[in-house]
């Protein structure tokens, strides 16, 4: 057993307003710099729909993630040797069309026309070749609220996946929103493709980053992430991606994206888990087992057998402690409220989903529809088809999303209850038995969901620098330290060893 | 006095920027230390030039080592007849110089005629494709025109053994006086360009990724023992 703890997040759907906060934030934040307009670390979907780059989870055409091939994990864009073979032109690598060309307008013009007979116009301008655009005809959120309405929802692979019709009368339609970031994966394919070594997952929080120094641009990473969170920045040539805001974190902060949410629906804490059981979790044949082996590598941060080992693993006591506090680890884990996203791609993604409710489809016609248990069928007929929400959420197995909803449904039944009456009703429901639940769950389920305050949906332990073990020796330094160090540490000339070890 | 400049004096000076400028740069410019593609803006062009020149290139070096490192005595004691061996020089030397002066080609023009991959190209961007086509283009014109219709021209004999000398550190620059102009040419060419790898793109010839197939897929660092390691 090998523990290791991991910055983890839950984004409860149903309070997402689409308002693009978080990604706008993000973008202040992290890539509003030539070579990084195009980069939206956070994006917000409306689903159904292309997404962002489009057609993002097309695995076929990008191949990215991991596949089961003679019951071994495979990357699928091919191994180091198939890598080599195209390192001179990647056949997967999307193209900046499939994002889209970034632009910005000319308000110069607006600002400095002379007088005249007609309102100047602040022709768009790319902002890749600095030339005038004649017309903008896609970007990141093009599709936004449907947008493009029947012309756009059929690319949604989702939705190809489906094999059906998806109405799209206005009375029918359904739609909800998606927010992405880096999933930070426990078993990440991005940092299986690189061949530079330059992407790795942090030891200490799990948080995948890029190494700027080490990169050197072959793209790999860019398609080999099935979430197509990896960018490619066309001024530096290095890859960039989502870094959690790991100045934040480890402050004890929240992300950016979360801390500016206007419907609060991101959580943040950490769960433990156990490093030697990814593998295998990741290699199971079917990929409808994938949810439960995913969870079966979580550690129970209770167990005092567990924190033990924790701590002999270097995990210290305020991350203990924050563990046990973990909104994380109590809606993935203990509620199982909270899904991974495309669980088929076998990188055991660490962003969790709490799926959304959506209004009934039928009329209610009589009274009888409105007791507790006429709640059940109700389940099954919201307007966003379980399917759609399965093939997201749980590889295609609409049991775990129906599971997650009936819960979500009995929580709004019990609150309910409790203010208008019919609690003792609820408690000998089928409901309550099929959501496999109870009142005091339910209660803990919605303080945190409905009205948990900051320092409960953002349980972050800092990142505890005071443990580094050359504070001593970085006290006093001065700029010639690298070029001559105290006795015993190793002289660097620039990035380079001197002498490989001492 | 001009045979000792440019086969003594020039190649080495253009060794020496060419050394000290890749380890200054590896050293203290590493963020600058890439590939840099331009895949993301166009692909069609690329999918045949770029395998074109990258493998021809390869299969390039890999002549040059065969004829300018391993000498004349090895083939002989191998049995190789000088006659084979210039047949395959020719044939495989001529069809590699073919592949990286068409993909150079190719390459020229998407970087002159795609609109952002022209204007995010630099300067160094359009002289090092420039420079690799004028030393790929004598060479191939040598390999393909001059040994089949001048002379099968024996350079293991003249520029082999003074390459190698150079490396020996005693430089045996009489050799080279009596090698045809054109030869003389390539090889001067190819020396200056040497010097300009370290101010251009071109520093990723020396990034190869060897350990990627042997090294785990998950990599993992630790804030600490990276440092650690680092220091």
């Amino acid at each position: 057993m090998r523990i290791k703890a991991q910055v983890a997040m839950v984004m409860h759907l149903d309070k997402c307003i689409g308002c693009h906060t978080c990604s706008v934030t993000c973008k202040n934040t992290w890539t509003n710099r030539p070579g990084a307009e195009y980069m939206w670390f956070n994006n917000v979907e409306t689903r159904p729909g292309p997404g962002y780059p489009r057609r993002w989870e097309d695995t076929d055409r990008y191949k990215g993630g991991w596949k089961l091939q003679n019951g071994q994990l495979k990357l699928r864009a091919g191994g180091p040797i198939t890598k080599l073979a195209n390192i001179f032109y990647n056949p997967n690598m999307a193209k900046l069309d499939e994002f889209y060309e970034p632009w910005t307008y000319d308000y110069d013009n607006l600002i400095h026309s002379p007088k005249r007979k007609n309102l100047p116009v602040a022709r768009p301008k790319s902002q890749i070749t600095g030339e005038y655009m004649d017309k903008p005809e896609w970007g990141s959120n093009w599709d936004d609220d449907l947008a493009g309405g029947s012309e756009i929802v059929p690319m949604d692979p989702n939705v190809e996946q489906l094999g059906e019709h998806i109405q799209m009368e206005y009375e029918k339609t359904f739609m909800m929103y998606l927010p992405r970031i880096c999933e930070h994966c426990l078993n990440p394919s991005c940092v299986a493709s690189c061949p530079a070594g330059a992407l790795y997952k942090r030891d200490e929080d799990g948080i995948v980053l890029v190494d700027h120094d080490a990169c050197r641009g072959w793209r790999f990473c860019q398609n080999g992430c099935p979430y197509h969170k990896v960018y490619y920045n066309w001024k530096t040539h290095k890859a960039e991606k989502c870094n959690f805001c790991y100045p934040r974190t480890e402050a004890g902060l929240p992300t950016i994206c979360s801390e500016t949410c206007v419907g609060r629906i991101r959580y943040i804490g950490v769960v433990l888990y156990d490093a030697d059981k990814v593998k295998e979790a990741a290699s199971v044949e079917d990929p409808q087992d994938l949810y439960e082996a995913q969870l079966g590598c979580f550690l129970d941060p209770f167990d005092p057998d567990i924190q033990e080992k924790a701590r002999e693993h270097g995990i210290n006591d305020s991350w203990i402690e924050a563990a046990k506090e973990s909104p994380v680890y109590k809606m993935a884990m203990k509620w199982k409220i909270a899904l991974p996203l495309h669980p088929e791609y076998r990188t055991m993604p660490m962003v969790w989903y709490v799926p959304p409710l959506s209004p009934i489809m039928n009329h209610i016609t009589n009274e009888d529809e409105l007791n507790t248990d006429g709640y059940i069928p109700a389940v099954d007929q919201m307007r966003i088809p379980m399917e759609y929400l399965a093939s997201i959420l749980s590889a295609g197995d609409t049991s775990v999303i129906r599971k997650v909803l009936l819960k979500l449904t009995a929580m709004r039944v019990y609150m309910r209850g409790k203010t208008v009456g019919g609690v003792d009703e609820f408690k000998q429901s089928e409901l309550v038995k099929q959501a496999d639940t109870n009142p005091e769950e339910i209660e803990d389920m919605a303080r945190l969901l409905g009205i948990a305050k900051y320092n409960e949906r953002f349980v972050i332990p800092t990142g505890r620098r005071e443990m580094d073990d050359n504070l001593y020796e970085k006290q006093g330094t001065c700029s010639l330290e690298e070029l001559a160090p105290r006795e015993g540490v190793n002289p660097t000339f620039g990035y380079m060893k001197v002498r490989e070890n001492l | 006095m001009v045979h000792i400049f440019w086969w003594v004096i020039f190649p080495y000076i253009m060794l020496t920027i060419m050394i000290l400028g890749l380890l200054y740069r590896f050293a203290f410019r590493q963020l600058t230390w890439a590939a840099p593609s331009t895949e993301i803006f166009e692909k069609k062009w690329l999918k045949i030039g770029s395998p074109l020149f990258h493998w021809g290139i390869i299969f390039a070096f890999i002549g040059h080592v065969m004829g300018m490192v391993i000498p004349h005595d090895f083939y002989l004691a191998l049995g190789i007849s000088d006659h084979l061996y210039h047949f395959g020089a020719i044939w495989g030397g001529g069809l590699a110089g073919l592949m990286v002066v068409a993909g150079l080609i190719i390459l020229l023009i998407r970087k002159s005629t795609i609109d952002p991959v022209r204007i995010k190209a630099t300067f160094a961007d359009f002289a090092s494709v420039l420079m690799l086509l004028f030393v790929a283009g004598t060479g191939t014109y040598m390999t393909l025109i001059f040994n089949t219709t001048v002379v099968e021209y024996e350079y293991r004999e003249t520029i082999g053994p003074w390459f190698r000398s150079l490396f020996a550190l005693q430089p045996q620059y009489d050799l080279m006086v009596g090698v045809p102009l054109l030869f003389k040419v390539h090889v001067a060419s190819a020396f200056a360009f040497f010097a300009a790898i370290p101010f251009t793109k071109l520093v990723h010839i020396f990034s190869l990724p060897i350990r990627y197939p042997a090294r785990p897929p998950q990599q993992y660092r630790s804030r600490n023992n990276y440092r650690r390691q680092e220091l």
